[in-house]
């Protein structure tokens, strides 16, 4: 009996992948999750601010759920994963042509829908716009804040996500992030930098006591943010393996010890621990763990999570007396908490539980080399296109409210509401 | 003896404590408040119905002092609150017949 040849082939060659049940399951729930973590950032912040400002702050965060969820959908996610060269992907994936229930080949080796990694994707560049608000929050003009993260997603989120996640250079070089220490953190802290640059401090800055109006909301917000960076981290493993389960694990642990030495060192300091300071050194923890989530050991995260706090904690201090206003200390939280970590993530790395690479103490010292390289690149290239797209919005729309709007506060005069209702009338 | 009612914007209490700290009166009460006097309030909406905001929040600050102090302190509060903006406030002085330390029982003034 006569056997066709390409079915004696098609049984001696490994079986084509195919979309895996399971990974889907936790990808559908870790995208959930991620997108959960912009509106608890929007609580972590609103309540961080005076009461007058609650609902400006809130919906800086919340805003870019729409215009960076729709932007990204049509410009964002192509220039990100698309083939494209070492720097910028292409315009292949333009309103996610081709970009459907299949796998995402050529993308990413993930066993999941193709629109499904878009949307992973998306919600982390949702957030990372997000971050940025922080820094200027209580004086920005809202349709200048939403025109300038608008198009920092187009410009410098979307290159950078390609060149460390997409295939471009700092992903052949070898620089390990795993969930975006880099292409997240640092790259907002940086953003927010700039952006206290251009748009200046509050008028009452070290003037006016400029207090949390609402400090549950803060750990409301810290603890939503825990709650899904699980999907952040270990979401990243982009499947239901072992890896992922690494992640889980070091993401609950890592700022578990950084809440634990920041609430020493706030007992030495003030004799007193503070709820806003474990709120942010929560933050922190998740922040520093957040390169390292899969690469390193559950017990090197409680190390990595635990030296993390203590830069952070001393660069807030240091902040607030200076005269630079980023306000919600988006540069000591993100910024120096993303910068420790990335290059703690050379450090711990482990191969024999990533697969992938180890760290100076797993005898691979130039992998911290990579990292500082990875560091200073996302530094200086979110410094230079986050200033040049401010000063060209700036062209269009004044970048700051106008000071009388700065007093009676941003809600009734940028969005017509307020946050706690005195309205009269019928 | 005199009460000096001050209303002022709260973005000014900072500077106003301030500035009668340095002319060393020790004490005050100090209440969040609501109010308007010239200054227009703003319009809020919510679901698509226009609503006034009329009674803008203010602080209201009370000091007792001496009759001799009075000038110096009402000209204080005045030049520590002013924006020159519509809103700033207002000052007024009430007679105090008779004041009492609770803790000692002693009369003051």
């Amino acid at each position: 009996m006569g056997m066709d040849s390409s079915v004696a082939f098609a049984q001696d060659a490994a079986p084509a992948p195919s979309i895996n049940a399971g990974d889907t399951a936790w990808m559908l729930v870790s995208t959930a999750l991620v997108l959960l973590m912009t509106p608890a950032l929007a609580f972590f912040y609103g309540g961080l601010v005076r009461s007058k400002n609650a609902l400006n702050t809130m919906m800086m965060s919340f805003i870019s759920l729409g215009f960076v969820g729709v932007l990204w959908a049509c410009v964002g996610y192509s220039l990100a994963f698309g083939a494209g060269n070492d720097y910028v992907g292409d315009l292949s994936k333009l309103f996610l042509n081709g970009v459907g229930t299949d796998l995402p080949t050529g993308v990413s080796t993930a066993l999941i829908p193709h629109v499904l990694f878009m949307a992973f994707q998306g919600t982390f560049a949702i957030i990372t716009a997000a971050l940025i608000s922080g820094a200027i929050v209580e004086r920005m003009r809202f349709s200048a804040y939403v025109t300038f993260i608008s198009l920092w997603m187009i410009l410098v989120y979307a290159p950078l996500a390609h060149m460390v996640w997409g295939g471009g250079w700092l992903f052949k070089m070898g620089a390990l992030d795993f969930a975006g220490g880099t292409v997240v953190h640092i790259n907002a802290a940086i953003a927010a930098v700039v952006a206290v640059i251009c748009v200046g401090k509050r008028s009452d800055y070290k003037q006016a006591a400029l207090v949390p109006h609402n400090v549950p909301f803060v750990l409301l917000g810290a603890g939503l943010l825990w709650f899904g960076w699980f999907g952040f981290n270990a979401g990243s493993a982009v499947a239901a393996n072992g890896i992922g389960g690494l992640a889980f694990a070091t993401t609950m642990l890592a700022p578990a010890a950084t809440l634990v030495v920041w609430t020493l060192l706030d007992a030495v300091r003030l004799q007193k621990a503070t709820a806003v300071g474990a709120a942010t050194a929560i933050v922190v923890g998740l922040v520093a763990v957040t390169p390292a989530a899969g690469l390193i050991s559950p017990m090197n995260a409680i190390l990595l999570g635990g030296i993390a706090a203590v830069p952070s904690y001393f660069m807030l201090l240091v902040r607030a007396k200076s005269g630079f206003d980023d306000s919600l200390d988006v540069l000591a939280a993100h910024g120096v908490g993303g910068t420790v970590g990335a290059l703690l993530t050379g450090v711990f790395a482990q191969k024999s539980l990533n697969g992938v690479a180890d760290g100076l103490l797993y005898g691979n010292p130039g992998q911290l080399g990579i990292q500082a390289t990875a560091v200073v690149f996302a530094i200086a290239f979110s410094a230079i296109g986050s200033f040049i797209l401010l000063k060209l919005v700036g062209l269009v729309f004044p970048l700051r409210a106008d000071a009388e709007s700065e007093m009676e506060g941003l809600d009734t005069t940028q969005h017509g509401e307020e946050a706690y209702i005195h309205a009269t009338g019928n | 003896m005199k009460l000096v009612k001050t209303i002022i914007r709260p973005n000014k209490l900072d500077d106003v404590r301030d500035a009668l700290e340095s002319m060393g009166i020790p004490g005050m009460t100090v209440t969040e408040v609501r109010g308007h006097g010239r200054q227009k309030g703003h319009t809020a909406i919510y679901r698509g119905k226009e609503y006034n905001v009329s009674l803008l929040p203010k602080v209201e600050l009370e000091v007792v002092v001496a009759d001799g102090v009075v000038d110096d302190v009402i000209r204080t509060i005045v030049t520590a609150a002013r924006t020159g903006e519509i809103g700033d406030g207002r000052v007024f002085v009430q007679s105090v017949e008779q004041s009492y330390n609770i803790r000692t029982g002693e009369r003051e003034g």
